[in-house]
């Protein structure tokens, strides 16, 4: 992870990273620093009144049967977004990766919904699953599928997943489009040769040779599920119906923006940024592994 | 494979496809309907022709509550340049002091870039609002984008492919009495040149998609984006006029879309090769 | 173009606003967030440019700043850096955090006696002051938009279901009655010619409606402490035998099909108008989108009561949003002034009348809704005043003057799970209600410790 070849000197370095970290400190340290501290207070949403109450908004938190209810559906639907998106784009790399006519026009179809910006993506489904103005949704009534994600909880939660899924296709396509082409054509061919079949080649030779990108992808696609759905999750179902899907980022949101309520708000904040730090720290030393070699 | 066609590839590829290509043709037939039949749950796949001239209403004379489609666009495009140059520029020198040099808190530096950038945004808006306030950079053009430029992501890309870079370039560099501008200016950035490009593109399409950032911080109107433009227009009080946001929306999708077009060749190649 | 000069360009068009606003610094600059959007937001734009045309001292800047929660959001982040705007529209719901906010705002009377502004409170309809006033009477918030819950109901549906369109179910069991009917004779045929999802009744706003605006009309504590507004110890009472039956009625009305649950907030709205619902709860505001989109007759209604409860159905109560003048370190007299003539501005009869008629909220003082009734505006607007009749039926008791509960967006929400949650079955009315007066009063403790400390 450290390259051999390096430039002596510390000036000019420091002088190069102190943009970066001059940022970092104004626009990240600080306000992460407060959010640690709001984590320990219980204030009005003014900020009028602020009392010291040490870990209360944690235990509080941890106390909280629906805060554990949620921890738990986050992890289902980073589990079902991630292994969704994955898996198909898998499939779609794989289809783009063989030497077929018109490959060219089937890349670019399936790269460029990379661009659509989330709001707009949650417009798409509404558009398509509304129970009664929805293209889909309202022919899965018609034809006497009882489709109705706002009293249905787990056609919500579906929903969710769906719409997450989609927009993340075309990120993961491309990744693993580029980690298919970099395996060296001679090793497939040599087990083309030898007999190797199919779907039996594609998970001796192929697989184990992809699985540094996968798994790339699935930190990726695990911290892009936690954290970036949010709006598309708000637009579309406001984490109901009841709490069906309320993941834990929605909570933070919700508590802190939403209900203003500091104190519990910044506890979740501070829950949720230690495990950032974990993932971050999992991702890194698997990067820096790789780099090495 | 070669000679005859892959019809299993080709099925799944077409999947695919229309998996993307339905919604948005939705989107496109939908901007021409009359939007209270779009109301009334009669959204159709079949556009209506005439109806096109509310693209050129929408970009001149834009929608109620909101200014004219182009403005907003415009301010969209500044906002995405501004953040993928700038993000550009300060990874590519943080990266490449924390890849070619060794200075005290080296890896302390690292780590704080790293970890830090992870937080989401809604964890820390309401002190980074505070922050913004005291630099007076609330609803000004550098208020919007300065925030969002230091990057994890384009720093750690651009490491990766500076560790990626063979020793022997860089020996043969010094060896030519190449300084560390020199080296920087005439052989890591030539090298790096496709992952520039498909961070650029990542970075563009990241600007240009914002919308919790914009709202706090922007109350000028004039400082709208088209992403904020768009959630303006669809009414919470009122009837929204779905087929005026659905004609902004197309047109809020063509920017990014028309980079990652132009720059697809790029995009892959320096994801490819970055990801060695 | 390339893109250095777009970025300049981009860049040049971001600062242009300050080049002008620099230009006119003699005139007192009043910021004035809002939340309104579409046709609402023009309304509010056409407000701040007949002020701004009426005077020469002050100029009014309406700025808008996302939903109702987001606009909250951002006066307080704002408050917090001593960049609050002038004025900000807070929701109704908002007001007992508005009320507990302190130094961060200046209430109308603390304003119209620091400035000379004259504000009187007894011209505005009394359903419309209680809300937004201060329990001895003096005003805290300036009235803006509201509305009020009213049942919508389509005639052709009725006449087609046998029903008098001329005499909507006034109580709750003629109610069920009439909905069965619209069932069998309306909704079926409808889906058997393979059209729209249709149904008999449904709800905007559930939580408002078919809970708080219930507890107004058969004069039923929501809150103790007169709805909290006797203090911040109230406590949720909405878990009474009284509310468990309406709830367990609705959920009865649910599985038989002729009550349907379509979503939180007004997004049911839409149902009633495009002809898919035949009975549809909303706010008094729907009344533009309707006349906009309904392509059949129609008529507003009271909400229904429950003549068991009570032989003298009260008033309904509010919904919508008001003015609060907040502060700022470097906020002059002047400007102070400049927000006291706006809210003068806006409280005058011509204004109300003429907001009323462009919007369909309700009018906010009396002199505004005799206005409009001299204008003949409900005579060529029939049932445009029956928000007005819904606010000032009965007498208002303490029990329909409003609520004053803090973080009351975050209990609807309560309500809105626990509701959701029974309506698929998984508890009963009781354990609903019993479960969300839990969840509220917790949210109420932690927002009296949060305030009181």
């Amino acid at each position: 992870m450290e390259r051999r070849t390096i430039f002596p000197g510390w000036g000019l370095p420091v002088l190069l990273v102190m943009p970066q970290l001059a940022l970092t400190a104004v626009f990240f340290l600080w306000p992460a620093g407060q959010a640690i501290w709001s984590s320990m207070t219980r204030a009005d949403p003014f900020g009028i009144r602020t009392t010291f109450v040490g870990l209360e908004n944690f235990a509080d938190l941890f106390s909280d049967p629906l805060y554990l209810d949620s921890a738990g559906r986050t992890v289902v639907f980073c589990a079902a977004v991630s292994a969704i998106s994955l898996l198909l784009a898998l499939a779609l790399a794989t289809a783009a990766d063989r030497e077929i006519r018109g490959r060219a026009l089937y890349r670019f179809m399936l790269i460029w919904p990379y661009a659509v910006a989330p709001a707009i993506s949650a417009v798409l489904w509404i558009l398509l699953l509304h129970p009664q103005i929805g293209l889909v949704g309202h022919w899965l009534n018609r034809i006497g599928i009882v489709w109705d994600y706002k009293l249905n909880g787990t056609q919500a939660m579906l929903m969710v997943i769906l719409a997450s899924a989609w927009k993340q296709i075309s990120y993961n396509f491309i990744f693993l489009l580029a980690g298919l082409q970099s395996i060296p054509k001679s090793i497939v061919e040599a087990a083309r040769l030898d007999g190797a079949k199919g779907f039996f080649r594609f998970r001796t030779i192929i697989l184990p040779l992809l699985m540094p990108t996968v798994f790339f992808l699935v930190i990726v696609n695990l911290v892009y599920a936690a954290f970036e759905t949010f709006p598309t999750v708000l637009a579309l179902t406001q984490g109901g119906p009841g709490k069906a899907t309320e993941t834990l980022v929605v909570k933070v949101y919700r508590d802190g923006v939403i209900n203003l309520d500091v104190g519990s708000s910044s506890a979740q904040s501070v829950v949720l940024m230690a495990a950032v730090i974990v993932l971050t720290a999992v991702q890194f030393r698997f990067l820096g592994k790789r780099g090495g070699e | 494979m070669s000679g005859r066609a892959d019809w299993p590839a080709h099925t799944v590829l077409a999947l695919g496809v229309l998996l993307f290509l339905v919604p948005v043709w939705l989107l496109l037939a939908g901007s021409t309907l009359d939007p209270a039949a779009i109301s009334r749950g009669e959204l159709s796949m079949v556009p209506d022709l005439r109806n096109l001239g509310v693209y050129g209403t929408v970009l001149t004379e834009g929608a109620p509550g909101v200014g004219p489609v182009w403005r907003m666009m415009l301010v969209s495009a500044g906002m995405a340049l501004a953040i993928a140059f700038g993000k550009i520029a300060i990874s590519i020198l943080s990266a490449y002091a924390v890849t070619f040099f060794r200075f005290p808190l080296r890896m302390v530096a690292f780590w704080i870039i790293f970890i830090t950038l992870m937080l989401p945004v809604e964890v820390r808006i309401i002190p980074t609002y505070s922050v913004m306030s005291d630099l007076h950079l609330i609803n000004t053009f550098p208020g919007l984008t300065i925030p969002l430029i230091a990057s994890a992501t384009a720093t750690l890309l651009f490491r990766q492919t500076f560790l990626a870079i063979p020793d022997e370039l860089v020996e043969a560099a010094r060896m030519d009495g190449a300084g560390p501008w020199r080296f920087l200016k005439d052989i890591l950035i030539p090298v790096s040149a496709a992952n520039l490009a498909a961070l650029f593109v990542i970075l563009f399409v990241y600007g240009w998609n914002q919308y919790l950032w914009p709202l706090l911080v922007a109350t000028d109107p004039s400082l709208d984006t088209i992403v904020i433009g768009i959630v303006k227009m669809i009414g919470t009080e009122t009837q929204t006029e779905w087929n005026k946001v659905m004609a902004a929306a197309v047109l809020a999708l063509l920017p990014p879309i028309l980079v990652v077009v132009l720059m697809q060749r790029w995009f892959v190649k320096g994801l490819t090769e970055g990801d060695k | 173009m390339n893109r250095r000069t777009l970025l300049a360009g981009a860049a040049a068009l971001a600062a242009s606003p300050a080049i002008v606003h620099a230009q006119d610094t003699a005139k007192t600059k009043i910021v004035f967030w809002h939340a309104m959007t579409g046709a609402n937001n023009d309304e509010i734009n056409r407000i701040a440019r007949d002020f701004n045309a009426s005077q020469s001292e002050v100029d009014l800047q309406a700025i808008f700043k996302g939903s109702y929660a987001d606009t909250l959001t951002a006066a307080i982040a704002a408050w917090r850096a001593g960049q609050a705007p002038h004025v900000v529209q807070i929701f109704e719901v908002g007001t007992g955090s508005m009320l507990a906010a302190g130094p961060a705002v200046k209430q109308v009377w603390q304003l119209a006696q620091e400035t000379g502004a004259k504000i009187d409170p007894a011209a505005y309809i009394p359903a419309v002051r209680g809300y937004y006033s201060l329990p001895d009477g003096r005003m805290a918030s300036m009235p803006l938009n509201s509305s009020t819950a009213l049942m919508w109901y389509n005639k052709d549906a009725f006449e087609m279901a046998g029903l008098d369109p001329e005499s909507p179910p006034d109580t709750w069991d003629k109610l069920v009655v009439a909905a069965r009917a619209l069932k069998e004779k309306w909704a079926r045929p409808m889906a058997a010619k393979g059209g729209a999802d249709v149904m008999p009744v449904t709800s905007s706003w559930f939580a408002w409606i078919q809970l708080e605006e219930f507890s107004a009309i058969h004069n039923l504590p929501f809150a103790s402490l007169a709805d909290g507004f006797g203090g911040l110890g109230a406590e949720l009472k909405f878990n009474s035998p009284a509310h468990v039956k309406q709830l367990a009625r609705l959920l009865d009305m649910s599985k038989e099909g002729t009550f349907k649950y379509t979503g939180r907030d007004n997004t049911p709205d839409p149902l009633f108008y495009a002809g898919q619902a035949a009975i549809g709860f909303g706010s008094s505001a729907g009344r533009g989108d309707i006349v906009r989109n309904a392509k059949f007759k129609w008529a507003p209604a009271l909400v229904p009561y429950e003549p068991e409860l009570t032989k003298t159905p009260n008033n309904t109560i509010i919904g919508g949003a008001s003015l609060w003048t907040m502060t700022a370190p470097s906020r002059t007299p002047a400007e102070y002034k400049g927000v006291a003539r706006f809210l003068e501005f806006i409280g005058q009869p011509e204004m109300d009348a003429k907001y009323h008629q462009s919007t369909g909220y309700v009018p906010v003082t009396l002199a505004g809704a005799t206005l409009s009734e001299k204008q003949g505006y409900y005579v060529k607007n029939p049932g445009a005043d029956m928000a007005v009749k819904s606010l000032t039926r009965g007498t208002i008791t303490e029990n329909s003057k409003g609520l004053r509960l803090g973080r009351l967006p975050e209990i609807r929400n309560i309500v809105y799970e626990e509701v959701e949650k029974a309506l698929q079955g998984q508890q009963t009315a009781q354990a609903a209600l019993d479960s969300a007066v839990t969840r509220g009063n917790r949210v109420l403790r932690e927002f009296e410790k949060a305030v009181k400390a």
